[in-house]
């Protein structure tokens, strides 16, 4: 209960910030989704009031965006990158290594909530494929072996 | 003696922050520059010695200890060592516009990069009229980096003319870099930010625009951080802000992050998304230069068009439409990329070969196996078989093979590449990736994916190839933009042209 009402008060104080920035519903929903981790149903209509929007606008932008999470996430997002490049450096291999070493499949998260497995359409390191991003770190070259290191150094399990 | 190692994203993912934490272990502070783009050489370790600035690389923190020591005796000595790394064949090549700057230091240095000739074009467009400056760009020859290849000047003649004159007109980069085997938006963003300030500058005196936007995609968390300072220290020293160099010209600029929609690459989904909205493409007309973001005339370019202002400002229109060919003038940064030995960011004049970038500088597959297909322009770009390599890189002598030059990122395959699978994945990244606003495109990918599975599976093949094909034509001709209308070409080329992996026979496991 206590953890909901800080979640209200943290997404009012955000509306308040971004209500009169012009175009300002992707930048408030970046900073409630890493704020709070994702973008809450129960955020949509304090949006939509602040913002002057309906629910249906708002919640039509959150389901367009891959970015943007209605539930809550692992503690960590390991992003797997599928796009030419990396395909052509195999990581339609390291794909399917990668969520038979995690045991989950896109868009789900380990059972210790410690890390969600997410596809990514590039991520600007085609020279030195195939490309993970660890959070905000890319890593190049990524075999199985190297999967394995960046898995364990997030720790859990 | 100054050390340097970039805060490139390609050579932090190769190990750089481990090299720089050696190097401060061993009390010394290396420069933090950007990447010179040649990225099979990250971690490009570099040295300023008597002797000139010299390299090592790939470096990992383990080799750190003993370039040190072969430092103090003979460099030459170290199995890393690549000599003077301005002649490094790769780069001493190239012929470098925009790329210039890129790797020499600092990116956030405003005094670096003022001493490199920065904001000399800007300093040439204040003293000049709107329509100068306009007519500056036409005389270049400059077409818009992204992909579409339209003249600039005549982009910033409509803005220009467009509306009252007191109307708030607009200037937005296009930094939605999501074509695979593209990094050159990026690599300009981080390892040169203010030519990339500077052109957005001069754009807004050009049209008369007072603020403008970045739109970068969210996958590029080191450009954001590194944009974001170089807007704030521009700020600080005037080249940005209110009556920029005493001029009583105006220009504010924000970045604005992207979601992981690809779509959003495409001007109109950009400008809905900026306007914080689902990014659905508009249909054209309206075009953006007369009614664009918020309803206003607005310039949307790329970044790497936005970036050349600078250059054609500051040395002048003659010098960059000297360089290239036929209508395409001036430079491409080609961008090298997938299963290739040494990848990177190649900088040339129009008109040289597939063949010669990708055997000349790529020196072949990095998996050490005959190269099969050749994807160049973005997901969707033509595969080419060996056939066409010896194509130009230029507009219009890729638009006569069905293929595109898009945003000149080159995707190398080699002969264990299955061109079925990746047909159905052209088609899989349309249904993933399209923004559902035209059928051609929502449905048309989905179908497409199905037929395509019907064939390699051998289920009335010869109906379903016709079916394939109908479909293609629909997307090509019916659907608003280029994401359905071209997801066709990658489609159709491995059909003409790799045929035999559509049998079901299987090929090659990748």
């Amino acid at each position: 209960m206590g953890s909901s009402q800080t979640e209200q008060q943290t997404i009012a104080a955000l509306v308040d910030q971004y209500r009169d920035l012009p175009g300002g519903l992707l930048p408030l929903l970046h900073a409630v989704q890493a704020e709070i981790g994702h973008v809450p149903d129960s955020a949509v209509m304090t949006i939509a009031k602040g913002l002057n929007l309906s629910r249906a606008e708002v919640h039509g932008v959150i389901s367009f965006y891959h970015d943007f999470k209605t539930q809550p996430v692992g503690r960590n997002r390991v992003q797997i990158c599928r796009a030419e490049a990396c395909q052509s450096m195999g990581s339609r291999h390291l794909e399917s290594y990668a969520k038979q070493r995690l045991g989950i499949d896109y868009h789900q998260t380990t059972d210790d909530g410690n890390i969600s497995l997410e596809p990514v359409y590039c991520l600007g390191n085609c020279a030195c494929s195939p490309s993970v991003r660890v959070n905000d770190d890319v890593f190049a070259r990524v075999d199985q072996d190297r999967f394995d290191q960046l898995i364990a150094d997030l720790g859990g399990e | 003696m100054r050390f340097f190692i970039p805060q490139d994203t390609s050579a932090l993912a190769c190990g750089a922050e481990a090299v720089a934490q050696a190097l401060l272990d061993a009390n010394i502070e290396p420069v933090r520059n950007g990447s010179r783009g040649m990225f099979w050489l990250e971690p490009l370790l570099e040295v300023e010695t008597a002797q000139g600035r010299i390299g090592f690389g790939p470096v990992s923190d383990k080799d750190v200890a003993t370039i040190l020591k072969a430092l103090e005796s003979d460099a030459s000595s170290h199995d890393l060592y690549l000599g003077a790394v301005d002649e490094i064949e790769y780069l001493a090549s190239q012929q470098r516009l925009t790329y210039t700057r890129a790797g020499l230091g600092d990116p956030l240095c405003l005094e670096n990069y003022q001493a490199l000739d920065g904001f000399n074009g800007l300093k040439r467009a204040l003293t000049m009229s709107p329509q100068q400056i306009v007519d500056e760009i036409k005389n270049s020859g400059l077409r818009g980096r992204g992909g579409a290849a339209f003249p600039a000047g005549i982009k910033w003649q409509t803005v220009l003319d467009a509306g009252a004159t007191d109307s708030q007109k607009y200037i937005v980069c296009n930094a939605d870099e999501g074509d695979s085997g593209t990094f050159a938006d990026r690599l300009l963003m981080e390892s040169d930010p203010y030519q990339l300030i500077e052109g957005m500058v001069i754009a807004g005196l050009a049209v008369g625009a007072t603020q403008g936007y970045i739109y970068l995609r969210s996958e590029y968390p080191v450009a954001h951080r590194l944009l974001n300072t170089a807007i704030e220290k521009a700020m600080e020293a005037n080249f940005l802000g209110d009556n920029i160099g005493q001029s009583g010209k105006s220009f504010y600029l924000e970045v604005r992050l992207g979601a992981g929609a690809y779509i959003c690459g495409e001007e109109t989904s950009l400008l809905e998304s900026l306007e914080g909205k689902r990014g659905m493409v508009r249909a054209k007309p309206p075009l953006p230069a007369i009614e664009g973001l918020f309803g206003q005339p607005t310039v949307v370019n790329n970044v790497l068009t936005l970036a050349a202002v600078s250059t054609i400002l500051a040395q002048g229109a003659k010098t960059y439409q000297d360089f290239g060919m036929g209508r395409s003038r001036g430079t491409l940064a080609i961008q090298l990329a997938g299963n290739i030995k040494r990848g990177g960011l190649i900088e040339l004049a129009f008109g040289v070969t597939l063949r010669e970038v990708v055997e000349n500088y790529g020196q072949g597959t990095y998996s050490g196996r005959p190269i099969r297909a050749i994807q160049v322009g973005g997901p969707l770009g033509a595969f080419l078989p060996e056939s066409q390599w010896d194509t130009p890189l230029d507009y219009e002598a890729f638009a006569a093979i069905k293929a595109m030059i898009g945003h000149g990122g080159i995707v190398v395959f080699d002969d264990s590449a299955d061109m079925a699978a990746q047909a159905r994945f052209s088609m899989e990244f349309c249904v993933e990736e399209s923004c559902g606003k035209c059928t051609p495109c929502r449905i048309g990918s989905v179908r497409g994916v199905e037929v395509i599975d019907r064939i390699v599976a051998n289920e009335d093949r010869d109906n379903n190839m016709i079916l394939l094909h109908d479909l293609c034509d629909t997307m090509e001709q019916g659907s608003l933009c280029a994401m359905g209308g071209m997801t066709p070409f990658p489609v159709r080329s491995a059909l003409t042209h790799f045929a035999q992996d559509f049998t079901g026979a299987g090929k090659g496991d990748n």
